[in-house]
């Protein structure tokens, strides 16, 4: 047998293969080309994977075989699990017992299956990628927090100050303090090509105006703040 | 024989909504037509329109009389291919036409080659557009379609179109173009609104069949149940649960109590448990039944005690598909007990219940061959299943909380307990926040005529929870020894090995859906070499790129459609499949509205042959190489 389909063979054709089939472990791997102009023969195969011969239970956790990959993070990611919109709304609607939330997506108004997509890019300084998240998977700053900090945990060797909640504008002290205290603080572009600071805003108007989010150094988002200091001035 | 009969066959069509149920390679399934006999109707389409020699002459209408029996589109195709004279004679007696992809092909080409159509299926979006993985307002117009076969085909009965997007225009020309025409299946469309709608009921005089399983309808103020037309309708089926307007419950009284040949009625959650009450003692013959909200009566409902539900659902004798219960109150449910020995079908889906309401239900059902549940009947609820359904053919269940990292009432427990009770099972989808590969294997042990394999393992790349190694062992099990298999989704930790053994053994995989899975090009290689049959391959965030593109360019002209999303393609590999391969329409969708992709990446490969060039309709994020 040639090349890559050599491969392929003593890649199945392992050791221990605990599947319990019929026809005992000398069963024959034929493999059946399927005819056309490529076959295994002629594909370079490059067999690279760091797998044990041996699939014997065992009860350490496999690593992904690169191990450069860094372990995925468990933030929401678009269209997963694979459940339509549809079905999303109408079982968290059954789910709530009280309607005294006004969610958008009430009766009369869920979405079906071509609900607009309102995911953005998220950008942290320093991470060697980009992220994509659906901001109408969360449901709070809180929670929009949480996830970032999961996803770019990694990253950051000092703190990642979230920002729980609407920033007190009315101090204009505490907002430097929070920005000088902080390593990373969360910043996103807004309709108008603008970049506040995450926070400002009540959370449906933020998703309704987040185009892009990125965090940077809290050192650098001061150059920000005037925005938000000259709302707080305002108000005084 | 032919391989449609590999397919799951319910020949009662005891299924919920077309969209779901069956597995998208297999056409609708109909009950197929009596044999025609000579000067039957049928034989209008043998009329043949080209002038030959007697003798020939005489070949031709036994040639015309015997493809009548066929119906499938696979062999019809192959009967055309045997010489000339029968592509021509089976062009004039084709009167279904399957059309998988609606830019494939144009609406002209096939008017023109099929004159005289009765029936027409047509598929638009690929199904990842269900997730949100591609941008709105792609396509799969109607419109286009609607126009030429208004012209065309005058006496056209049937139109079943899925993720397309109709617009009310688009309604009221079928309606004005078909003066016969009869069933119209809507499923996961949208684009269109009750006036379209009311164009629909109040022409068609015939309408037996209205179907809108999934798709969406926006309210625009009229009331389309009010337009049917008085006196009798020949309405068969009326499907309308997903369908988010307000009702007029008077008007849809009345239709009910003057269609005395209506055996299935869905109704959305708008409609209460009080006039679902009304609506039955006025149907007892009802095969199919969704139920609407089914929770507490409202308002404007008679006092509690004049209803006596279980009363309703005894006289319903015929009853063998039941759905519905969108808000339900379990302290209604009892009221069903006396219909569950006779059920095929079952869909609970959107029940929030618990296991013991489940279990009180489950254990009549023993006729039961479709079941849809939540999974909040936990494991425990699937056991029950599985000692009560020993005719399952079909289940499926579904997250109540549709997230990974939270807790899942549901495990390799309940997959095991189902495969051990139920051994006939055909056609499962399951989604899960823990798995092992022992129970998958289990699986493919005990229920071999699977022929659709679905597992959800919603935390990405989450291995055997018990051994932690890949899911590999498990799906290798499913492809070798589940002989029928056609079709296929994975998730969990997966290495290219999976891949290898789908590649080795899945020989009849037509459908495979992948997600977050392998670890290098080798992985779809194995694939797009080993799989023969492999018809729609769909595949998100997994590491595959250009090298794993360009192997399987052997193959691409037998396949309905690729799609890649957040893979590791360059432009310049796409396009280098675009140059080889002149009838794939190679489309790159980018998630950036507004930027035109200036970048290498690839956000979204989506390509399909095709026999009329780049479509003229793609919108501006679409780049047509």
């Amino acid at each position: 047998m040639e090349g890559s389909l050599k491969g392929a063979v003593d890649m199945l054709a392992g050791d221990e293969l605990s599947l319990g089939l019929p026809g005992g472990d000398g069963a024959k791997l034929d493999f059946v080309r399927t005819g056309g102009k490529r076959g295994f023969s002629e594909t370079e195969v490059n067999l690279k994977l760091d797998l044990n011969g041996k699939e014997s239970p065992s009860v350490e956790k496999v690593k992904p075989a690169d191990p450069a990959k860094p372990p995925p993070a468990k933030a929401q990611v678009v269209g997963w699990p694979p459940v339509r919109s549809y079905r999303k709304n109408v079982i968290a609607n059954n789910n709530k017992n009280s309607s005294d939330q006004d969610q958008a997506g009430e009766k009369g108004g869920l979405s079906g299956a071509t609900s607009s997509l309102t995911f953005v890019k998220v950008s942290m300084d320093g991470a060697p990628y980009l992220r994509k998240i659906e901001l109408k998977m969360y449901k709070t700053y809180k929670e929009l927090s949480d996830a970032l900090g999961k996803m770019f945990g990694s990253f950051t060797t000092g703190n990642y100050e979230a920002h729980q909640g609407m920033i007190d504008f009315m101090n204009e002290n505490k907002l430097k303090d929070l920005l000088n205290r902080s390593d990373y603080v969360s910043t996103y572009e807004d309709k108008d090509g603008d970049w506040m600071l995450v926070g400002d805003v009540p959370w449906e108007m933020f998703i309704a105006s987040c185009k892009r989010l990125r965090i940077m150094k809290g050192s650098e988002a001061i150059g920000l703040a005037p925005r938000a200091m000259e709302k707080c001035k305002g108000r005084g | 024989m032919s391989e449609n009969n590999h397919h799951l066959h319910h020949p009662q069509q005891n299924h919920f909504c077309p969209a779901e149920t069956m597995s998208e390679d297999e056409e609708p399934s109909r009950p197929s037509p009596p044999p025609p006999e000579l000067g039957s109707k049928k034989t209008r389409n043998c009329a043949a329109v080209h002038p030959s020699p007697h003798s020939d002459r005489v070949l031709e209408i036994v040639l015309e009389h015997v493809l009548q029996f066929l119906t499938a589109s696979r062999d019809r195709n192959a009967a055309s291919l045997v010489s000339k004279s029968w592509y021509r004679t089976e062009a004039l007696t084709r009167s279904d036409v399957f059309i998988g992809n609606c830019y494939s092909v144009s609406p002209a080409r096939v008017t023109t080659r099929f004159p005289r159509v009765r029936s027409v299926v047509i598929k638009g979006r690929p199904r990842f557009a269900d997730f949100n993985l591609m941008p709105q307002n792609w396509g799969g117009h109607f419109g286009p379609w609607v126009a030429t076969m208004g012209k065309a085909y005058p006496l056209l009965e049937r139109v079943y179109l899925k993720r397309m997007s109709l617009t009310d225009r688009d309604l009221c020309l079928l309606a004005d173009s078909f003066t016969k025409f009869k069933e119209l299946v809507l499923v996961c469309c949208e684009g269109f609104g009750t006036s379209g709608l009311t164009a629909v009921v109040s022409k068609c005089r015939q309408l037996r069949v209205l179907d809108l399983s999934d798709t969406e309808v926006s309210y625009d103020g009229v009331d389309w149940i009010s337009y049917f037309p008085e006196g009798e309708t020949c309405l068969e089926s009326l499907i309308f649960d997903c369908v988010e307007c307000p009702i007029n419950f008077e008007a849809l009284e009345s239709l009910v109590a003057r269609s005395p040949a209506l055996k299935k009625l869905r109704l959305n959650r708008e409609v209460s448990i009080g006039q679902l009450y009304r609506l039955m003692v006025s149907a007892p013959n009802l095969t199919h039944l969704g139920t609407g909200a089914f929770g507490h009566p409202e308002p404007q409902d008679p006092n509690n005690q004049e209803m006596d539900y279980a009363a309703a659902f005894s006289a319903c004798k015929s009853l063998v598909c039941l759905s519905g219960f969108r808000e339900v109150m379990p302290d209604y449910l009892p009221a069903i007990y006396s219909v569950c020995a006779n059920l095929t079908s079952l869909n609970l889906s959107y029940a929030n219940i618990d296991v013991e309401q489940f279990k009180s239900v489950i254990c009549q059902c023993f006729k039961l061959q479709i079941l849809w549940v939540l999974d909040s009947v936990y494991d425990e609820g699937l056991q029950a299943v599985a000692a009560t359904c020993r005719d399952l053919r079909e289940l499926r269940v579904f997250p109540l909380n549709a997230q990974e990292d939270v807790e899942g009432p549901v495990s390799e427990v309940g997959l095991q307990a189902i495969s051990e009770g139920c051994p006939k099972l055909e056609s499962i989808l399951y989604f899960c926040q823990r798995m092992t590969n022992a129970a998958v294997i289990a699986m493919s042990n005990n229920c071999p005529d699977l022929v659709v394999f679905r597992l959800c393992i919603m935390g990405r790349h989450q291995p055997d929870h018990i051994t932690g190694a890949p899911m590999d062992e498990g799906f290798g099990a499913i492809v070798m020894n589940c002989k029928k298999l056609t079709r296929l989704a994975i998730s969990g930790l997966l290495t290219d090995r999976a891949f290898a053994y789908i590649g080795m053994y899945g020989k009849l995989v037509r459908t495979l859906s992948v997600a977050f899975a392998g670890d290098s090009d080798t992985g779809l290689k194995y694939v797009l070499e080993g799989c023969p049959k492999l018809q729609k391959l769909e595949i998100r965030d997994s590491p595959f790129g250009d090298a794993a593109l360009v192997s399987g360019l052997h193959h691409y002209y037998n396949m309905r459609f690729l799609w890649m999303s957040t893979c590791q393609l360059s432009r310049q590999g796409c396009q280098e499949v675009a140059r080889a391969l002149p009838r794939l329409s190679v489309e790159l969708l980018s998630y950036e509205e507004n930027e035109k992709m200036d970048d290498d990446t690839v956000d979204v490969l989506y390509m399909y042959r095709s026999l009329q060039g780049p479509r003229d309709d793609a919108p501006q994020f679409v780049t047509i190489l």
